[in-house]
């Protein structure tokens, strides 16, 4: 299912002006769209392009003239006489914060792009003193709404926590997670409609997380894997990479993507497999492909698993 | 849908009590995607209220009878400190730990709570389902309960068929031992009346205290429902106009026009639309709302009436805090009174105008009390708040066009309606009319609310509740709620009119007015703010996420002497996480969550006394 339609009547041109250049926009697109169509960088963390925007992350904001605040590029539509900044000095401060944020309270080192973002804006969260320890499994899981324990003057708080493994074909390290809900997006109406998971508790305490945090098989779960497209932290991850991630066996520059048709059924899905040293390690789809916008079912996702797990299996057999 | 459910089952009174809080909630209006979902807060209070938190097997059955996928309702129930998926004690007491009370010494209660009954009972370790506490009391500390005029105060609840809740103000250690032992009786305090209470001067308080706020007949005989009478009479579009004549500017903080407000959703075409009132009431320091909705509750009900005639509303809401009891009981009783009576309902008062409402109760997240989180929270979805646009005129609750009004706001409209938008313009000042109620709190010589015409200055304000006490000095006082600034002893004479705070870069948020003497320390007070925001942050957006953290955490730093950098170094730091939190939050919360520090710190210098110890 593609979530977002695109605007059934013919759109008019819209006249707005980016960093004091005139620009012409179609009417009902975003100021990041503006801005993408005429060569403006904008980072952005929680948006893409097949899903819903939230405009949860923040880091995508500009200068909107007149607007007492700034606002969400990703999700504020164009206006005609717009004045966007997306390059102010407010704006920098923002998504430099906005960085130092989540760099100083989540685990960032699968993020692509971060670190680029953080020399140009700036940042340094070392000032926010050393990390707390990780919590103990399954205590993020648990916090109460309203209430936290006194802060800790020596140490900034962080969501680190021990990665969830509670099944063959993915994981979940949530001490990677910046929150940008593109994975319930995705699990829920955009994509799946499954709903095995779900944002619970709030603020610092929010999380993602099953109903009583159960363990993925006892969830709604029917491991499609998009969830794990979607996310842009590497906070959900196939086991194979994850494994080769953590025993330092993982070496994109020795990896090949290859694109295949899914042999299972008859819809024709576009696989990208992803093989190191002729080892199938993920299977993606590309998030433009018109028949699946980057989605999958168990079997394109994971099926090859098996299939190289069976045949590594056999000798021993 | 096809939904997985957990293996569990609920008791016969857990499912009693859910079908029971189903069944008596009307659906009017709610289609679609929100037939059934809209059910599912209430139904998580029942459950809550049966056997005191809400069991798996109760989860369960909601989520199957309401057909809400588990891990969504899981995160509704999560969103809400009145909730709890961990086993907990029948009876709990909830202390407040907010500023006005700590300015009348409920540290001391805390303290002695933790020595004697215990850990409170939010922490759950890890995943054990372990009671906390004794078997049957636990106690939690909580923001602010609404009743900073008897600080300090405490909200029991105790679970069963019927369960019981009652707020409690002067409490004392024995009154809190007796409400820990479930003698509630021993554990009231005497009751305190409105200080202004039958003074000639008063319009919106003028019933309260004097008038039985249970009796419809005394309402009427009190002037009750002449103003819904005229409203019939000129129409709805000279209501609108009588309302936008009078310059009623909205008091839920966000100060504005009504009369543009109710315009614009009488203009939708788009059907149905909806009233809300918003009585979250929760900025800490306020409470007028409750005292409106105690003493004087079908003053709101007509007035919800008129805006709904106004507007063209079909259907309302009254979003109540749930810590107030009281108000939820008058409420509900003149709600089925004036329902009995043809004042709600269909063809009200033989006008051919129907109209009718419903309370629903928060569960304690100050968060609700925006306007965009209401819709969420009554629609059975997370109280977070919305991206703007679209606006709330547009598309409120159920994505349809939605009036929303304060609970003060809505009861000006009945003497607007009556004399006339000219006549009540010409109270107050130019830019700000009719009267305005502030609540007093903190360091004065009687606590309370009072009304008073817009004009008058913060010095009067303060000498109509007797002053400061022994004759002690101002070190400083809170205006418009911890979202709010401080102001000093030299701000006093500052009229307190929209016009006139702006002026003074301060605000009037919600009303408040707490006062600090010379003999409180503030940066306590100051690390409690920081900690209400990072406690009520629904968690959203990043800047207000992590940003109330890293501010909680530098006050931290400060108050133990670990400063990283010195002093000026922590200042800039957390001018820097201010700044970012105004500029790039979604909501108002994250929004004005360094107001009151930044205010403190610039325009009282309070840190800067911290760099000489
Ligand atoms: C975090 C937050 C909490 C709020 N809480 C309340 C509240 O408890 N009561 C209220 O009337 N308005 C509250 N507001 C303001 C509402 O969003 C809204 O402006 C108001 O209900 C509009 O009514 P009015 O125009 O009559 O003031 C809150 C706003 C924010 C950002
Ligand atoms: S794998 Fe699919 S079903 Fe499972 S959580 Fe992810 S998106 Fe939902
Ligand atoms: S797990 Fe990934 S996709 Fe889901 S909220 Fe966290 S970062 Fe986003
Ligand atoms: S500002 Fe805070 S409360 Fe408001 S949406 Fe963002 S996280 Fe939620
Ligand atoms: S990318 Fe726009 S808010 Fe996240
Ligand atoms: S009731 Fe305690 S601060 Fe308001």
């Amino acid at each position: 299912m593609i979530a977002i339609l695109p605007p059934t009547a013919p759109a008019r041109m819209v006249e707005l002006e980016i960093d004091g250049v005139e620009v012409g926009a179609l009417e009902g697109s975003t100021i990041l769209d503006a801005c993408r169509a005429n060569a403006k960088q904008i980072p952005t963390l929680c948006f893409l392009d097949t899903l819903h925007p939230v405009n949860v992350c923040r880091i995508c904001v500009v200068e909107v003239e007149g607007s007492r605040v700034l606002v969400p590029s990703c999700a504020r539509k164009v206006e005609p006489g717009m004045k966007v900044r997306t390059d102010s000095e407010r704006v920098r401060h923002s998504r430099k914060m906005v960085l130092e944020f989540l760099d100083s309270s989540v685990d960032l080192s699968t993020t692509p792009d971060v670190a680029d973002w953080k020399t140009a804006y700036g940042c340094d969260s070392e000032r926010y003193g050393p990390p707390a320890l990780p919590a103990p499994a399954a205590e993020r899981d648990h916090a109460h709404a309203g209430h936290h324990e006194p802060p800790d003057p020596d140490h900034r708080a962080t969501v680190a926590q021990p990665v969830k493994i509670d099944n063959s074909l993915y994981v979940r390290a949530y001490a990677k997670c910046i929150l940008c809900y593109k994975c319930v997006e995705a699990c829920g109406t955009d994509f799946q409609n499954s709903f095995a998971i779900g944002v619970a508790g709030r603020g610092f305490a929010a999380r993602i997380s099953t109903e009583f945090a159960v363990e993925l098989p006892q969830s709604a779960c029917v491991y499609c894997g998009n969830c794990i497209a979607v996310c842009p932290t590497g906070a959900l991850m196939a086991k194979p990479e994850w494994d080769k991630r953590s025993d330092g066996t993982w070496d994109e520059s020795r990896q090949t993507q290859t694109d295949t048709i899914c042999p299972y059924c008859g819809v024709g899905c576009t696989l990208t497999l992803h093989v190191q040293d002729n080892e199938i390690l993920k299977a993606t789809s590309p998030f433009d492909q018109t028949v699946t916008s980057g989605n999958l079912c168990i079997k394109g996702r994971f099926g090859w698993q098996y299939v190289q797990n069976r045949r590594e299996d056999e000798p021993s057999a | 849908m096809d939904l997985k459910l957990l293996n569990a089952d609920p008791t016969t009174e857990e499912r009693a009590a859910i079908d029971t809080a189903i069944v008596s909630l009307s659906s009017v209006g709610a289609d679609g995607v929100f037939a059934k979902r809209h059910l599912l807060l209430p139904a998580l209070e029942a459950a809550q209220g049966r056997v005191g938190w809400i069991s798996e097997g109760a989860f369960n059955y909601i989520c199957e009878t309401l057909q809400v996928p588990p891990a969504e309702a899981y995160g509704v129930m999560t969103f809400y400190a009145l909730l709890t998926a961990a086993p907990r004690a029948p009876r709990v007491v909830h202390v407040c730990e907010d500023i006005a009370c700590k300015a009348r010494g409920s540290d001391a209660l805390i303290n002695e709570l933790k020595r004697s009954a215990g850990p409170p009972a939010h922490y759950v370790p890890a995943a054990d389902h372990v009671l906390v506490g004794d078997d049957d009391v636990a106690w939690l500390p909580s923001p602010c309960l609404g009743l900073c005029d008897q600080a300090p105060a405490a909200f029991v609840q105790i679970a069963g068929e019927h369960p019981i809740e009652e707020l409690f103000g002067d409490v004392t250690i024995d009154r809190l031992r007796a409400a820990m032992g479930g003698t509630l009786s021993l554990a009231r305090a005497p009751r305190r009346r409105l200080p202004q209470a039958g003074g000639s001067s008063l319009r919106l308080l003028r019933r309260v205290d004097v008038v039985d706020p249970t009796s419809l007949d005394a309402y009427r005989a009190a002037g009750g429902y002449e103003a819904l009478r005229r409203a019939f009479e000129i129409g709805p579009e000279a209501v609108v106009r009588d309302v936008t004549d009078s310059k009623l500017m909205g008091r839920g903080g966000a100060a504005f026009p009504t009369g543009r407000k109710w315009e614009a959703v009488a203009k939708q075409t788009v059907r149905p639309h909806y009233l809300i009132c918003n009585a979250d009431e929760s900025e800490p320091g306020t409470f007028k709302d409750r005292v409106i909705m105690e003493n004087d509750p079908f003053a709101l009900i007509e007035s919800m009436t008129i805006a709904a005639y106004a507007t063209g509303c079909e259907y309302g809401y009254i979003y109540l805090r749930g810590e107030y009891p009281l108000a939820n009981e008058r409420l509900s009783n003149a709600i089925v009174r004036a329902r009995a009576r043809g004042l709600l309902g269909a063809d009200i008062m033989g006008s051919g105008f129907s109209f009718d409402l419903e309370i629903r109760k928060g569960a304690g997240a100050y968060i609700c009390g925006e306007e965009t989180a209401i819709f969420n929270s009554i629609e059975g979805f997370r109280g977070e708040p919305r991206n703007k646009p679209p606006f709330p005129v547009q598309s409120g609750v159920f994505r349809k066009p939605t009036a929303i009004n304060n609970v003060e706001t809505l009861v000006n409209v009945l003497d607007i309606v009556r004399f006339g938008g000219p006549a009540f313009a010409k109270i107050g000042t130019d830019a700000s009319t009719g009267t305005k109620l502030f609540c007093l709190s903190g360091h004065v010589a009687v606590p309370g609310v009072y009304e008073v015409p817009f004009g008058a200055t913060l010095r009067d304000l303060i000498d109509l509740a007797g002053g400061v006490p022994d004759g002690r000095a101002i070190r400083a006082i809170l205006l418009g709620g911890a979202a709010g600034v401080f102001v000093g002893p030299q701000d006093l004479d500052m009229p307190l009119t929209f016009e006139g705070v702006r002026a003074s870069q301060a605000t009037l948020g919600s009303g408040v007015i707490m006062v600090f003497d010379d003999t409180v320390e503030l940066l306590p007070m100051l690390q409690r703010i920081a900690a209400f925001f990072r406690d009520e942050s629904c968690g959203q957006c990043v800047p207000c996420r992590v940003g109330t953290v890293r501010q909680e955490e530098a006050l931290a730093r400060i108050a133990a002497g670990k400063r990283r950098g010195g002093i000026a170094n922590e200042i800039s730091l957390l001018d820097e996480i201010g700044l970012a939190m105004k500029d790039a939050s979604i909501c108002g919360l994250g929004q004005t969550a360094y107001s009151a520090l930044e205010s403190a710190i610039h325009r009282l210098g309070l840190l800067g006394e911290q760099t000489g110890r």
